[in-house]
């Protein structure tokens, strides 16, 4: 069916970190011409195999062939030498240079006497603006373009580079309808020109209105191959999760126990404004939103990561002290935060020296460490959470990623919070962990914790929360109870068509 | 071998092979310059060791602390000199010595909080900053005192340059174990020295776990310039004089002995009995190469080769390894 050959054809790649194997085998070909899906839950290896491409990581087995020829890409440099080219989810342009400029960096056309030519260069940039029907300034500065304009602007970036590769890490996530259908016309444009367009995205739909094939891994993996028309949404989802879906989340009833937090009025200028809600003991509340639409701004302000601009915070009957993590933790607020390795765990240090990091005050006797006391600590809670280590003298680094999730729990739960806030309880982990995660979260609450969770992952909110938040660029769009809340209706509130705050 | 490997896998393997190491040519410069000169071994090696490394090594101390957190703190040697010279002028013009000293702290103390603050407060890089401060305190001390030589401290103080009554220990030295003793508890030991750790290896991480960061990294600043104000007296009393340039230039040779006990200029790594054991190395050494007769500019050359070779050898052993995987996977697709 493809008269041409790939133009990319990565072949058995597998990388680990560590002891964490994040791909195993992967495989995928790119034809020209193609919209081509790549498909997994989060863990499955996806991000690993773009950065690879990308040249920010090396493999350790496999090959990348292209155009017919073996290749090894050792840096961002070679992959663009290549024509590769990756869009981010978070575009990174110089935020003070023009949009031309951005476009143009490091080979910006030169006149007579090797001075920037800078008509030419936005003369440039116009023809590409055009070429892709978008509409937006060449001389413009790139701050405070929206997200999709900075998408386009890197996606022009890599058409004057003349790539022929061009890969997309979900780039819809944080873009309007309009903005995902003007990409869709820019994707087509550049399919006719024969360029090979790999798409990463968990939004289903996305993917059979616009791709001709799909790849699907799972777990590191290499899953299957199709066309779009030969798979059904079932297929697909079926090949990603690799069970029935369903069986994943397991729920005890709790009883609904006292108010612990209740937030009123929270705003912070220009990233959430007016946030109230509440949380009791004995409940899993979701705050549901797309990426970006300031879920995780809400949880630091309540921590005290960030100051807040206004608004109250109420726990356990007392006013907390804003902007002091310090405050928080001492009112019994713990916080396993979004990014594991740079928020919630200090990497090269021990394992056991992580779980009582935020415990360790407690563990002194004038002054000093009681000898063994973080081990010991440690040997509590590693056993209670199943965490799978080799010795705990070794650096966190050394886990696997559900592994080190659960040191993140672990050095929370130790602290015997009553209310643990949880941001994205289960990116990256593989699923027989995450599963494990689910059930700890309905058993902390069965014993009278207050859990509030950040997800994006649409059947985590629905198959753990109690209580579904939705916010919408940085306002509260929608409040929902487990029995009412569907994926449609909170995917509308989050992306702002229906507002159903009571 | 392999037993040995197992038996360091532990906690921080390659701080104990340092430390081995470390160890291992403290006894070849012990034994080098035993072989050269029979007096090697005697008290006046140990003592005379003692007494030209006591102020770097005093003032390696806090800095340890410093550079692990990932900052540094390049105003050290000026705050002495400062120090040195407030001392001077204070006494020359009839102040009570112990007041004098007294002031001579507490401008340390507010030198430090200056650092401190505009690292922390304004959030500037500390290598800026205190090379500024490097530049300003010296520049204070050259108004103080002029082009004065401050003397005539009183014998009782003077008498620092003499060794402990009844033993061959000079005074610095013994000052440095028993302040060496103290911050190796306060490191490897405290709440606090677990925080400095964390602060080095993971800012943000630290943050998120209630570890108060700016506030840790504020006070190292302010122990480090009452430390180095403590130093410029000590230095003071040891060369019955002072003069505005009095330590000028030792802040490397501080940073030098911190990154030769094995401390990462990256942050996040060393031991205190690093730092100690980088002192004797440094201190062994410079007595034997004396012994042989070698000037001492020539012994900055070796001094400054090892600061070469400790700043190299783990970088070197890192991109080895990663030298060698990548050619091990070469010749895995070239046998397909």
């Amino acid at each position: 069916m493809h008269p041409h050959e790939a133009v990319l054809k990565v072949e058995h790649v597998s990388k680990s970190f560590g002891l964490v194997q994040a791909l195993i085998d992967g495989c995928v070909e790119l034809f020209p011409g193609e919209a081509h899906a790549l498909l997994g839950e989060n863990g499955a290896g996806k991000s690993t195999l773009v950065k690879i491409l990308a040249g920010i990581y090396d493999v350790d087995a496999g090959e990348i062939i292209l155009n017919g020829v073996p290749v090894e890409i050792t840096s961002p440099l070679a992959a663009r030498a290549a024509g590769i080219a990756v869009i981010y989810q978070e575009p990174t342009l110089f935020p003070d240079l023009s949009v031309a400029e951005n476009i143009f960096m490091g080979r910006q056309p030169l006149s007579a006497g090797r001075r920037i030519d800078k008509a030419e260069m936005i003369r440039r940039t116009k023809s590409v603006f055009e070429r892709l029907g978008v509409d937006i300034s060449a001389t413009r500065k790139a701050r405070g373009l929206s997200v999709a304009d900075q998408q386009i602007v890197e996606i022009a970036k890599a058409i004057s580079f003349d790539s022929k590769i061009i890969i997309m890490d979900e780039p819809t996530a944080a873009l309007t309808e309009v903005e995902v259908a003007r990409l869709f016309e820019v994707v087509k444009t550049l399919r006719s020109e024969g360029s090979a367009i790999m798409f990463i995205s968990h939004r289903l739909e996305e993917v059979f209105a616009m791709c001709q094939r799909v790849t699907i891994m799972r777990d590191g993996n290499f899953v299957r191959t199709s066309t779009i028309e030969e798979i059904s949404l079932d297929e697909i989802i079926f090949s990603m999760v690799g069970r029935d879906i369903v069986s994943v989340y397991s729920r005890h009833n709790s009883e609904l126990g006292d108010l612990i937090l209740d937030v009123k009025g929270l705003t912070r200028a220009g990233v959430f404004k007016d946030i109230n809600f509440q949380v009791h003991s004995g409940e899993i509340v979701a705050l549901a939103g797309l990426v970006g639409a300031g879920r995780t701004e809400v949880a630091r302000g309540i921590f005290g990561i960030d100051p807040i601009d206004a608004g109250e915070i109420t726990f356990k009957g007392k006013k907390l002290k804003s902007g002091s993590p310090l405050a928080a933790m001492s009112a019994g607020i713990g916080f396993v935060p979004e990014d594991r390795r740079q928020q919630g765990l200090v990497m090269d240090m021990a394992i056991d020296r992580n779980v009582a990091l935020a415990s360790i005050h407690d563990l002194t006797r004038l002054g000093l460490i009681k000898g063994g006391s973080e081990k010991s600590l440690a040997t509590r809670w590693a056993s209670q959470l199943q965490v799978k280590f080799g010795r705990f003298s070794n650096p966190v680094k050394t886990l696997s990623g559900g592994n080190q999730q659960k040191v993140v729990l672990a050095k929370w739960l130790a602290r015997t919070p009553s209310l643990l806030i949880i941001d994205e309880p289960t990116r990256g982990i593989d699923i027989g962990t995450k599963s494990e995660v689910h059930k700890l979260l309905s058993e902390l609450v069965s014993k009278g914790i207050g859990i509030l969770m950040i997800s994006s992952e649409m059947p985590e909110v629905l198959g753990v929360a109690d209580r579904i938040l939705v916010i919408h660029e940085g306002r509260l769009s929608a409040e929902f109870s487990r029995a009412e809340a569907t994926e449609a209706l909170i995917m509308r509130a989050a992306t702002g068509q229906e507002s159903v705050v009571a | 071998m392999s037993n040995l490997k197992t038996l360091l896998s532990g906690r921080s393997r390659t701080l104990v092979r340092w430390e081995f190491g470390l160890v291992l040519l403290l006894i070849a410069t012990l034994i080098f310059g035993a072989n050269e000169s029979k007096y090697f071994l005697g008290w006046q090696t140990f003592f005379f060791a003692g007494l030209n490394f006591g102020e770097i090594a005093i003032m390696a101390l806090p800095m340890t602390l410093i550079i692990i957190t990932g900052e540094i703190d390049l105003s050290v040697a000026s705050m002495l000199g400062l120090s040195a010279s407030l001392l001077g002028y204070l006494f020359i013009h009839g102040w009570n010595i112990w007041l004098a000293m007294g002031i001579c702290l507490i401008v340390g103390i507010l030198g430090g909080a200056l650092n401190g603050a505009l690292i922390t407060i304004l959030g500037l890089p500390s290598i800026a900053v205190t090379i500024g401060t490097l530049t300003l305190y010296r520049g204070i001390a050259l108004i103080v005192l002029g082009s004065n030589t401050a003397q005539g401290f009183p014998v009782s103080f003077t008498k620092l340059s003499l060794p402990i009554a009844h033993t061959h220990l000079a005074w610095d030295f013994a000052i440095f174990i028993v302040l060496a003793l103290v911050f190796g508890v306060i490191l490897h030991s405290t709440a606090l020295g677990r925080s400095i750790f964390a602060i080095g290896l993971q800012p943000e991480t630290a943050f998120f776990s209630g570890i108060r960061v700016k506030r840790i990294k504020f006070s190292l600043y302010v122990v480090s310039g009452l430390i180095s104000a403590f130093a410029g007296l000590l230095y003071t009393f040891q060369q019955s004089s002072s003069a505005s340039d009095t330590g000028l230039g030792l802040e490397l040779n501080v940073v030098a002995i911190a990154l030769f006990g094995g401390i990462s200029i990256f942050g996040g790594r060393g031991t205190i009995i690093g730092v100690v054991l980088a002192v004797c190395v440094f201190g062994s050494l410079q007595a034997s190469l004396t012994a042989i007769n070698v000037s001492a500019q020539a012994q900055n050359i070796v001094t400054g080769c090892l600061l070469l070779v400790s700043v190299l050898l783990p970088n070197l052993t890192q991109s080895f390894s990663g030298t060698k995987r990548k050619l091990q996977r070469r010749k895995v697709v070239g046998t397909q």
